[in-house]
């Protein structure tokens, strides 16, 4: 089973909320959808689903175009964002609505409820109705009811977002372990992005409508494609300052000039000797990944510090160089204090330089 | 957000005193009209009103049977007529209108239009003028094609009165919904109809018994369409009770007064029937659980 959206298009009047995304599941693959409000990742979830008519473009399922089929006809699991449990109904009868319409017999319904039950811990509360839940509860249960069919594929829109952070860290456990035994494609939707990193195969980072990057949460991470994912995924947020490059030797050595007096020669990709002296791009660097040096370097920025923030095992220190602002994490052992002088090194293999689009200079590996 | 609930019972003296107050306030009229059901004629016109007094059951005999005085034998009134019709009529309008209503309030909920806001407006337009500005064209047009004094003319018109009403009110409880629940159950193979009767309306049974009752207490106790346009036959209580009022020896208050204690009782009776309900569909909004 695999699931395949071929430029998919939705329109709501002149607004487009998603704009000709491709995208590929495979079996037993869990992809997140990750991406700031209103980026077009629900919606589509939801084309998927068949919950919203797609505008252009095709959803395939198990190689087969849906776009035409009812939710009902797709065979698709969906958990949603509020749990959309029936209130009326008790957790059990919950569970089992799904099988009803597989017109499964009544054995049959009540061995798989069990089941299920067992898996996700709701044998105790399978007679309660909806209302007489604690929200991690119903969370369980609107799982449980997506999981209790064998569908093609999974959806889960926003499954731990309603969850305090505590009841959140175990839930993000626990479906990581239902979801490995389930082998069929599985979509995520969150805004969150240590859930997408933890639980996800791949990573689908969506802005405007528009997928910005799709790789492993570790690539995700480390070789952001462009300036929106960089600055998007982790925290603190990837320190990203404007600069202009003066010129680069064959040794793979550029110099770059920022604004003030300040200028930094580091070790670079072979893809910026491209670029001609003068053109501008944006220097991106992780907060743990500069380094502290005492003696001002090649390779180093003359900063101050502004504020220090304990993080517990780390320290957060806020810094500036008269221009740019930037963020460094150390260990928590390394004393520092406001009003401190520093030289932070740019380590060059995890300096990311952008070009003025936006993207990213790297050759292919 | 869990506010928790003040427990019955322990409200206090105060807000009990005040709420009796209040409560005797209102109730006094009803009060007086059902005590005077039970008085014989003196009793009914003493001056001061009369607290203690034999009670008798003499005008609730005579509601429906008259005494003939040039006989002597007692005679049939048509009494049980108008109420068998003030019941047929007000109930099958307001559930008619109730039915049309819901289904059109979904639509308008869930599947908006163009110009959703302009249909919706112009719905409720048609309550917004007296009822008395189109009198006329109703009669004549109730006159030409034969519905005047009919069953099916005064139905159909209460039903086209409370519509308006019914949809307005039945959309705010859908709107109120959770979406997700009529798309989860989608996922999960309902179709379309199962949607609507499975899940959709058993969460809005609440709202749906608030507008059955005050869509029946509007069309129980109209008047004026009713005298113009019920005939011999279809004739409602309203009506006839004015028709008591006047004759040869004065009004009569004592039977007067047994015809709205009598009138008082469907309503009652069906009120209480769906006080909970009620209770939960008037306050549906405003007390978020």
């Amino acid at each position: 089973m695999t699931i395949k959206l071929n430029k998919l298009t939705k329109r709501f009047g002149s607004l487009t909320a998603v704009d000709a995304i491709d995208l590929d599941v495979g079996d037993g693959e869990v992809l997140c959808l990750l991406g700031p409000s209103g980026c077009g990742k629900t919606t589509t979830l939801r084309m998927v689903a068949g919950l919203e008519a797609a505008t252009e473009g095709d959803v395939m399922l198990g190689g087969k175009r849906v776009n035409e089929l009812a939710p009902r006809q797709r065979n698709v699991a969906m958990s949603f964002q509020f749990y959309a449990l029936y209130p009326s109904l008790s957790v059990a009868d919950n569970l089992a609505y799904p099988l009803h319409a597989e017109k499964l017999s009544g054995a049959e319904i009540e061995k798989r409820v069990a089941q299920v039950a067992k898996t996700l811990q709701l044998e105790s509360i399978l007679k309660r109705t909806p209302s007489q839940l604690a929200e991690g509860e119903k969370q369980r249960v609107a799982v449980g009811r997506s999981i209790i069919r064998d569908p093609q594929c999974f959806l889960f829109d926003e499954p731990l977002s309603r969850l305090d952070v505590q009841l959140r860290e175990e839930m993000r456990g626990e479906i990581k372990e239902v979801l490995q035994d389930l082998s069929r494609p599985t979509v995520i939707v969150t805004h969150d992005q240590l859930e997408a990193l933890t639980m996800a195969d791949r990573i689908a980072v969506m802005r405007d409508g528009r997928i910005e990057q799709v790789d492993t949460p570790h690539n995700v991470f480390q070789s952001p494609s462009n300036l929106f994912v960089a600055g998007f995924i982790g925290t603190p947020q990837m320190n990203l300052i404007p600069a202009t490059l003066k010129g680069s030797n064959g040794d793979g050595l550029a110099d770059f000039a920022f604004e003030g007096e300040q200028s930094l020669k580091i070790k670079v990709d072979p893809a910026v000797s491209k670029l001609s002296p003068g053109a501008k791009v944006t220097l991106g660097i992780r907060p743990r990944n500069l380094e502290m040096s005492v003696e001002p370097t090649e390779d180093s920025l003359s900063t101050k510090i502004d504020m220090v923030e304990p993080m517990g095992a780390e320290t957060l220190a806020h810094m500036h160089d008269g221009y740019h602002d930037l963020r460094l994490v150390t260990d928590w052992r390394v004393p520092l204090s406001e009003g401190d002088l520093m030289h932070t090194r740019f380590p060059p293999d995890t300096t990311h330089i952008f070009t003025e689009d936006e993207q990213v200079l790297r050759s292919a590996p | 957000m869990a506010r928790k609930h003040r427990e019955i019972g322990k409200a206090g003296w105060g807000y009990t005193a005040v709420a009796s107050v209040v409560g005797l306030i209102y109730f006094f009229p009803v009060l007086w009209i059902i005590l005077t059901a039970f008085k014989t004629r003196t009793d009914a016109l003493a001056v001061p009103p009369k607290l203690f007094f034999t009670p008798t059951f003499e005008n609730f005999t005579s509601v429906f049977y008259r005494a003939s005085i040039t006989t002597g034998s007692s005679q049939a009134t048509d009494m049980g007529l108008y109420f068998f019709n003030s019941i047929f009529i007000a109930f099958t309008s307001v559930g008619l209108a109730l039915i049309v209503g819901t289904i059109a309030a979904y639509a308008f909920s869930r599947y908006p239009l163009k110009g959703n806001d302009t249909y919706l407006f112009i719905i409720l337009t048609t309550r917004m003028m007296p009822p008395i500005v189109v009198i006329i064209p109703i009669f004549l047009m109730f006159r030409l094609s034969g519905l005047a004094g009919s069953y099916w003319g005064i139905i159909l018109l209460y039903t086209a009165f409370n519509i308006p009403f019914s949809v307005w009110l039945v959309k705010s409880f859908f709107d109120e919904l959770n979406p997700e629940i009529e798309d989860a159950a989608r996922m999960d193979g309902a179709t379309e109809r199962r949607v609507f009767f499975n899940f959709c309306i058993p969460q809005v049974l609440a709202g749906l018994s608030a507008t059955f009752v005050f869509g029946l207490i509007l069309t129980w106790n109209e008047f004026l369409f009713a005298l113009l346009l019920t005939g011999v036959e279809t004739r409602t209580v309203p009506v006839a009770m004015a028709r008591t009022l006047g004759g040869e020896v004065g009004v009569d208050y004592g039977l007067l007064a047994a015809i709205v204690t009598l009138f008082l009782i469907p309503i009652f009776f069906v009120t209480f029937l769906l006080q909970n309900q009620l209770l939960r569909g008037v306050t549906f909004g405003t007390v978020k659980k």
